[in-house]
């Protein structure tokens, strides 16, 4: 059985810890990882943008390159949701529709993964902080990722869970809307970064790393020391260090 | 303030939002309102029950009315004429203004009451009326005080939920010509006091439309403030303008309908009044309009009829939860939008009612695409994955912009090949030596302009995942332990139930 991880270009060139915290945490539950080298962007830049064309040879490139994987798991509930778009990228191509659908049915978001079909929940991790949580809009809505991270995160000895108030609004990230409407989505992340510190939380942790990145740069801008970490890290950090 | 008054606001909606997020008045009021309305949403629904059942009986319902329409709005138009209802067809806006100022005149009118109707300023029917020397008075609380604004409404059912009470107060004290009170019981029982006149003079009253009943001819407004009854009882004649998706086929379907509209919109487990018109006066009536019009208008809509990305657009029941639940919405605003309708299904709207794509503006960009409006949507349209169809159109129809069109290119001939990402990456690494510093890049300028002013962004490490990788493969080889036989089960099956064409899991 052929277990593929698909890094995404944030965790790949930006966060390499998430994707090796992943692979270490599967590897203690036996599956062996494997990386297929050729795998680029899920091409989502492009596809939000209306810019289809460019899009399909990204998503030609990932169908590719995971075409002989049993499953595919990513550290991100918006660039497995961007898989789940493929289909319809290629609704005029019969033959790469089906290989298009084929990758989808078989890709994961990682806690969907660990927890609905490795049947994990209890990690064995220590974590002794407070800890709030944002539900990603891509992950939790499209995905319907909701469950999982939250009874990953009950799991953990010395966690102590604080909700995050106005947890489901998005953080502003939005892809290139960050850059096009900057001050439309600076003051999105300015709120979210308001309600993290409302909860007091010590550690903030979520399933996405370009929403992070947004509302850890802007909590990092206005000097508060939130920790901000992939819910995979917190898990590694945790078993590890119990 | 930064109140919109007709033809003033900027042209782009950068310079639009700007102007929303530069005042803390606006934000303010806004984000109170959306935030009691949404979670009073939350709690209307949860407290129904099996509400994504009730959602999707309200989706099927209008999918299969607008995959009839013709057939609906015929037996619609036959009904109420036959309940002696003068029934017209607009298929422009102008059309439209036509045919309510011929209307206007025939009945030699003065003064027209009109209760809430989006439709009316969609075509800009107050100041047409005005053109031809006919006053029209908006008898809505929130329309009320937009007009003594001259603004536009900012929100699709709370016209002026970007004013607080003080505005509203001192709006209303000039009116009054004394100093008001900024309590919510003064403010209104001044204007109700001064509509009560206006009711009694009108020799119009002009109506939106909530839903029609194909089965009987009939029209239903929602309303909570008793003025829509005043509207269609007071004066002699009756003119209702209704965008022709209004149409639902039954008075079971409106059920269905009275269940989403009212919980979807403020929370409310029923509206206050719901009317129910079928034609003009009877001779056993003690009251109604002698005379009554229909204005079925279409003004784009029939675009989408035939469209398969955007034929669902034409199911909103207009209650604006898409406006409450979205976080775009509550930092900018309705004016922000540049159209009538704004919030979400304003920038799908807006567009996709105009034919010609070089005329769209770039409110389709001002969106996370979060698919909180989805989330919202009573009938469930995908109007995150609408967003992204008309920048796609915009793109095809040669009218995206010249910069990032490049760029996307760049970025596809990048992400074509894993060789090429490399050296994407290694560029990056050489080019950030310049800019960052302890792992931070602090810049303000260039691409990084919008960003930095609210950010400070990671620098690239050393290594990234694909040079690690080698190791990283060498160490887990040793420290693998046994896969639990339960999941190794599961996966097997997974696999197995995908092979025979099932399994997986499919887009929620």
């Amino acid at each position: 059985m052929k277990v593929s991880l698909f890094i995404t270009c944030l965790s790949d060139a930006l966060y390499p810890r998430v994707g090796e915290a992943i692979v270490r945490l599967l590897a203690k539950h036996g599956v062996k990882v494997d990386f297929p080298p050729v795998q680029t962007c899920c091409g989502q830049p492009a596809f939000n943008s209306g810019y289809w064309n460019e899009a399909r040879k990204a998503a030609k490139t990932i169908i590719e390159a995971f075409e002989d994987s049993d499953f595919v798991i990513s550290p991100s509930g918006s660039c497995t949701g961007m898989i789940h778009h493929y289909p319809k990228l290629f609704e005029n191509d019969p033959l790469m529709h089906s290989r298009a659908l084929d990758l989808q049915r078989k890709s994961y978001e990682f806690t969907q993964f660990l927890v609905n079909v490795l049947g994990v929940t209890d990690i064995g991790a220590t974590f002794p902080y407070k800890v709030t949580y944002h539900p990603s809009c891509h992950g939790s809505r499209l995905l319907g990722v909701k469950d999982e991270p939250m009874a990953l995160m009950s799991a953990v000895k010395g966690l102590e869970f604080v909700p995050l108030p106005f947890a489901e609004d998005c953080c502003g990230f939005g892809g290139t809307f960050a850059v096009k409407m900057a001050d439309i989505s600076g003051a999105m992340v300015t709120e979210k970064a308001d309600h993290v510190k409302e909860t007091e939380a010590q550690v903030l942790v979520g399933l996405d790393l370009a929403c992070l990145m947004n509302i850890a740069g802007n909590l990092r801008y206005r000097g508060e020391p939130v920790r901000v970490m992939h819910l995979a890290e917190l898990l590694y950090e945790g078993v590890t260090s119990a | 303030m930064s109140g919109h008054g007709h033809g003033t606001a900027p042209a782009t909606v950068k310079e639009r939002a700007d102007l929303a997020l530069n005042d803390e008045f606006l934000r303010k009021a806004v984000k109170f309102t959306t935030e009691r309305l949404r979670a009073g949403k939350k709690n209307a629904a949860e407290d129904h029950g099996n509400w994504d059942d009730w959602r999707e009986r309200g989706r099927q319902i209008r999918l299969h009315t607008i995959a009839n329409l013709d057939y609906y709005l015929n037996l619609f138009a036959d009904n109420a004429r036959a309940n002696g209802v003068h029934v017209h067809f607009a298929d422009t806006a102008a059309e439209a203004v036509k045919l309510s100022l011929d209307i206007a005149r025939h009945a030699q009118a003065k003064t027209v009451v009109k209760s809430k109707s989006m439709v009316t300023e969609e075509l800009h029917l107050n100041q047409a009326l005005a053109s031809i020397g006919v006053e029209a008075i908006e008898t809505d609380l929130g329309e009320y005080i937009i007009q003594l604004a001259n603004e536009t409404p900012s929100h699709i059912i709370i016209p002026a939920i970007h004013k607080n009470r003080y505005q509203i107060a001192d709006l209303l004290s000039k009116e009054a010509g004394e100093t008001l009170e900024p309590d919510t019981q003064i403010l209104a029982g001044f204007v109700r006091k001064k509509l009560r006149e206006k009711f009694l003079e009108a020799d119009i009253g002009m109506t939106g439309c909530n839903f029609a009943i194909a089965e009987t001819g009939s029209m239903v407004l929602f309303e909570n403030e008793g003025n829509a009854r005043m509207v269609t009882t007071v004066p002699r004649t009756q003119i209702t303008l209704m965008g022709m998706e209004r149409i639902i086929p039954s008075w079971e379907d409106l059920e269905v309908m009275a269940t989403l509209l009212p919980r979807s919109a403020t929370g409310q487990k029923l509206t206050v009044y719901m009317s129910g018109i079928t034609g003009p006066k009877r001779a056993a009536d003690a009251d109604g309009p002698e005379e009554m019009h229909i204005i079925i208008v279409d003004n784009g809509r029939s675009l989408q009829l035939g469209d398969p990305e955007f034929q669902e657009l034409l199911n909103c029941i207009r209650c604006g939860a898409c406006l409450n639940a979205c976080p775009v919405y509550r930092h900018i605003g309705g004016h922000a939008y540049g159209g009538t309708y704004s919030g979400p299904i304003g920038a799908v709207l807006t567009p996709a009612l105009k034919k010609n794509v070089a005329e769209w503006d770039d409110i389709a960009n001002a969106s996370s695409l979060c698919g909180a409006c989805y989330e919202a949507c009573p009938v469930k349209i995908p109007l995150h994955e609408m967003l992204i169809y008309l920048r796609r159109r915009k793109v095809e129809a040669g009218e995206g912009k010249l910069l990032e069109g490049l760029g996307m290119k760049g970025f596809a001939a990048a992400m074509k090949t894993s060789g090429r990402f490399k050296t994407v990456l290694k560029l990056g690494k050489l080019g950030q030596k310049l800019v960052a510093r302890n792992g931070e890049i602090r810049l303000k300028a260039g691409p990084l302009k919008g960003w930095n002013s609210y950010r400070i962004t990671p620098s690239l490490p050393k290594h990234s995942f694909r040079d690690k990788w080698k190791t990283l493969e060498e160490e887990i080889r040793h420290g693998l332990q046994e896969l639990d036989p339960a999941a190794k089960a599961r996966m097997e099956a997974l696999v197995k139930e995908r092979e025979q064409g099932g399994g997986g899991h499919e887009h929620g």
